[in-house]
């Protein structure tokens, strides 16, 4: 296929042959299909998930939460649950807010925010004398086992006093809507503005077409399938707290919870976190019940849990996405892009969670624009307040708004000039590079265009109208939606990843980043085998746990390959010079003699020869070494991320629609790739196809569903909340276009782990929408569900 | 409420517990027994995460009181594999990488181990079907699809 390095299916061949590799046969370098080192533990059930870590002495905590959206909260009765059997201690507001701590911290400084009433408001781990949304903490109770604390919960009774709430995105900012923060004198958190109104107007008004489109992006629910999980332990003798948490960014939250929250210093705090059952951005946060778990630890001296069950979490886990934007795309006579304009409300929840601000703004104006030239640019966020769970940072966390918003815009462009959705993308894909984008990134490198033909290809682009015309004459609808996104790499920008000698000849990772389920045990070890030809079994990995790793940018924004990746890349290098100047001095050699392969250093035309783990061996154990060897391989390297990369690909979906029910048939998908150097394709393709099933579960079946007026939550469990499942989906072919490296970072990559989810809602909802343009659909808003599109069909 | 007392088979050896009358299999399985191989993702039967099987027939765990195990006989993933070796499942699993947080994978091991069992040579629609019990929110399925396609083509010819 042209343009892709491996077609798409050809990492599922890699896997098959991979399978039949002899042990002792497997190639472990960058660029290999290497079995994950990490699975047999979770294989045979072995794996350490915070529910599955012993614990002497263990209490138990649940929390009472707000049945109501907003209200006063005038009475708390706890006498019944403190006197109910087993209950070890009751945490009210009175006992937290006597403990003097400060509010849980947000991301609040962003360049571009033009008005803010409120930038801030206080959100601490118990309700303050208010309620704001439904599952907002107001007790906590902890006793010797789950079930004592969940009976006692039940007999702790809050008197409330209700007031008018609001969840209704369109309508929280009107002048007359329930007031969240009534200090704020508005619902509206903060306006940010991006770009050249004035010449995006000008755009506008010389363009032969204006196209508008109203849309919604749909407030979904990470919903990892291990919930979020706890258990905070108190150290009197030292003072520490630690926090055990199914989390994703031990360092910040350790940082986060201890500068604002306990107002300790870090070193007297401890994150850590063992295996985790997937996160999606959702365990990154400080969440009440982190805080809770560690105040009910000191207070009571024993080491207290608290895992959310699976109704709790649709209530008290971060929410994401849920805005509504008017976007508007000048277009000239030729179908050539002239100027976007994006307006949009985003929904912050009750109150701002860590990273909330960022996902509208900041996160999302990097990849406005997509993949096409759009020469003028302005884009508007509204956040708001509303009586509902905070939103935050979610796979792709604002660059799959971007995208959304641009790849059905084009849609819809199509859709009014008359032009076929192919043709006006082929006329507007950025073809030169580096190409500037009006809001001020440079994409360095891409292959839009190839990458886009090479989907096309794949999926059977050009047979398409037969498909279509055999599914009229079975009755069905058919429709195929192109999908063609930009992603850009963001997260904490550097990192330190230490490679460390053990004394039983092994090197250890100690990396700050954080994998729950992307791989890094397996992809960073090739990276090192690679550079130091160590054996794959003598390189240990550890992260997660603040105790043992001094500093961690975590996880997020599709970093750890770039710039975990990279810090580790420059760590091993490192680690091989340091090993050269050392060779030199125990092989007594000149430097330009020194060789360097397989793990050894050699003395060139001489069998004078010394392996890596016998070299740090040596120089740890010699007595006087020269200035120019340092006493230790062992290495911290670093990285920071000087320039953005941009992940891209075009995803494809064909999908049959039956006009009696609406049901939407996913009859094929295919994802051609652009991540740059593929490390694992195994690996790779594992993200690419994971994100892109969130994708297509926000586009047909997920969505968070409040009850206008009384802020009740409607889809509280997962009878109520649909996820994808095993039989909603085909097939799922990955390719990987590696003709446009980038050297924005030392390894070459460009990150993987969002662009799946950022890609496929347009490509399912286009698909969807051109099986009903023979009806005079145009638009409809996620998710597609059946009662939805015959509704459709029914108007049309 | 005074405790009741169980006998049961579990993976193949005889063990005996105490359990509340309104305690879960799961529960048992996990707090009593040690075997934390079986996952909570629900407790409301929605995701299979704690898939077990009772006489050979496929249950969710959650779902099933640990005094109803009374002389059945249980089969837990902690039971899947022989010793050192991986049942073929495991070892298609861990080939095609059909797992990422790895938190459902002991769910989807037990359910398609049961599958295989009653249907040695599934098509690719059963499979999806079977196993659409079973939620996974970070691979999209595709890889564990193909994985279970390959033990049971292996499997048919050993
Ligand atoms: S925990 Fe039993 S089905 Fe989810
Ligand atoms: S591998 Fe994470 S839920 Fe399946």
């Amino acid at each position: 296929m042209p343009g892709l390095t491996n077609s798409p299916g050809a990492a599922i061949d890699v896997a098959r042959k991979q399978g039949n590799t002899r042990p002792g046969m497997e190639k472990f370098g960058i660029g290999q299909a290497v079995r994950r080192r990490e699975d047999e533990r979770f294989l045979t059930g072995a794996g350490r998930y915070i529910d599955d870590q012993h614990f002497a002495n263990l209490t138990h905590g649940a929390v009472v939460r707000s049945p109501h959206a907003h209200a006063r909260i005038v009475s708390i009765d706890t006498g019944e649950a403190e006197a109910a059997p087993g209950v070890v201690a009751v945490i009210t507001p009175d006992v937290y807010f006597a403990q003097g701590f400060g509010p849980i911290p947000a991301m609040t400084a962003i360049d571009g925010i033009v008005e803010g009433t409120l930038n801030h408001p206080p959100r601490h781990a118990l309700a303050d004398a208010t309620v704001r949304y439904v599952g907002e903490p107001v007790v906590f109770v902890v006793a010797e086992t789950k079930f004592k604390a969940l009976a006692a919960a039940e007999l702790v009774t809050v008197g409330y006093e209700e007031l008018p709430a609001v969840v209704d995105l369109a309508h929280t900012l009107d002048a007359d809507s329930p007031m969240i923060w009534p200090e704020a004198g508005s619902n509206l958190a903060f306006r940010f503005e991006k770009g050249d109104a004035a010449g995006v107007e000008a755009a506008f008004e010389g363009a032969a077409h204006r196209v508008t489109l109203d849309l919604v992006n749909n407030r979904i629910a990470p919903m990892a399938i291990e919930p979020r999980g706890v258990v905070g332990e108190y150290d009197a003798e030292s003072g520490t707290l630690t926090l055990n948490v199914s989390g994703q960014a031990v360092h910040a939250q350790r940082n986060q919870m201890a500068a604002a929250v306990f107002k300790v210093e870090p070193d007297s705090m401890r994150v850590v976190a063992g295996d985790v059952g997937g996160g999606f951005g959702a365990k990154n946060f400080v969440y009440p019940e982190n805080i809770l778990v560690m105040l009910a630890a000191k207070l009571t001296g024993r080491p207290v849990k608290w895992i959310s069950e699976r109704s709790e979490a649709f209530l008290s886990e971060v929410h994401a996405r849920d805005h509504v934007t008017r976007a508007e795309l000048a277009v000239d006579a030729e179908g050539r892009f002239l100027a976007l304009s994006v307006d949009t409300i985003a929904n912050m929840g009750s109150c701002l969670s860590t990273m909330g601000p960022v996902v509208p703004t900041a996160a999302s104006w990097v990849s406005m624009g997509g993949t096409y030239v759009v020469p003028n640019i302005h884009m508007s966020v509204r956040a708001a307040y509303t009586n509902t769970m905070p939103v935050d940072a979610y796979r792709g966390a604002g660059r799959p708004e971007a995208a959304y918003i641009m790849e059905r815009l084009v849609d819809a462009a199509a859709f009014d000039l008359g032009i076929d959705p192919v043709e006006i993308r082929r006329r507007n894909f950025v073809r030169d590079y580096p190409y500037s984008m009006p809001l001020g990134l440079t994409i360095d490198c891409g292959d839009f265009s190839g990458t886009f033909e090479a989907a096309a290809e794949a999926i059977g682009l050009d047979g398409f109208d037969g498909r279509r015309a055999a599914s009229e004459a079975r009755g069905r609808a058919r429709g195929i939606g192109l999908s063609s996104y930009l992603e850009v790499t963001l997260g904490m920008p550097s990192e330190a990843m230490e490679l460390r000698f053990e004394s039983d000849d092994t090197v250890t990772i100690l990396a700050g980043t954080h994998s729950t389920g992307q791989g890094h045990e397996t992809a960073y070890a090739q990276i090192v085998h690679e550079t130091l030809g160590v054996p794959f079994d003598r390189i240990g990995f550890r992260q997660g746990d603040t105790a043992a790793i001094a500093v961690g940018g975590g996880h997020g924004g599709s970093r750890s390959l770039k710039i975990g990746g990279s810090t580790l890349l420059r760590s091993a290098q490192s680690v091989r010079e340091k090993g050269r100047a050392a060779a030199v001095h125990i092989l007594d050699a000149a430097a330009d003699d020194i060789e360097f392969a397989d793990g050894l250093f050699a003395v060139r035309g001489t069998n004078r020869r010394i392996g890596l783990f016998e070299l740090e061996r040596a120089v740890r154990e010699a007595g006087d070494l020269p200035e120019t060897v340092a006493p230790t391989l062992t290495t911290v390297g670093r990285f920071e991320r000087e320039r953005h990369s941009f992940p891209n690909g075009c995803h494809i979906a064909e999908v049959d629609v039956d006009p009696e029910t609406g049901d939407v048939d996913l009859l094929a998908y295919v994802i051609a790739d652009d991540f740059g150097r593929i490390v694992n394709p195994l690996i790779a393709a594992g993200q690419a196809r994971g994100g892109a099933v969130q994708g297509i579960g926000q586009a047909l079946l997920e969505g968070v569903v409040y009850e206008p007026g009384s802020g009740q939550l409607f889809t509280g469990s997962l009878m109520d909340y649909a996820l994808p499942r095993a039989d909603t989906v085909p097939d799922l072919p990955v390719g990987f276009n590696e003709a446009a490296p980038t050297d924005t970072n030392p390894l070459g990559v460009k990150g993987a782990g969002e662009a799946g989810a950022t890609g496929a809602p347009a490509a399912i909802v286009n698909a969807v929408l051109d099986a009903l343009k023979p009806h005079g659909v145009r638009h409809l808003d996620m998710p597609l569900t059946p009662e939805k599109v015959w509704r459709a069909l029914l108007q049309g | 409420m005074s405790q009741i007392h169980v006998s049961t088979t579990l993976n193949g050896d005889p063990v005996e517990y105490l359990c509340e009358p309104d305690e879960t299999l799961l529960d048992v399985l996990r707090d009593r027994l040690g075997l934390t191989g079986s996952k909570e993702g629900c407790g409301s039967g929605d995701c299979g995460a704690c898939s077990v099987t009772v006489d050979g027939r496929l249950v969710c765990s959650c779902l099933v009181l640990g005094a109803e195990a009374q002389d059945r006989e249980i089969e837990t993933i902690e039971g899947v594999a022989q010793g050192e070796n991986l049942h073929p499942l495991q070892q298609k699993i861990l080939d095609h990488a059909a797992l990422q947080c790895g938190v459902c994978t002991p769910g989807f091991i037990v359910a398609a181990k049961a599958l295989l069992e009653r249907n040695p040579d599934p098509s690719e629609t059963e499979v999806r079907y079977w196993l659409a019990g079973n939620l996974c929110r970070c691979t999209g399925y595709d890889k564990i699809v193909r994985a279970v396609m390959d033990a049971a083509q292996e499997m048919r010819g050993a």
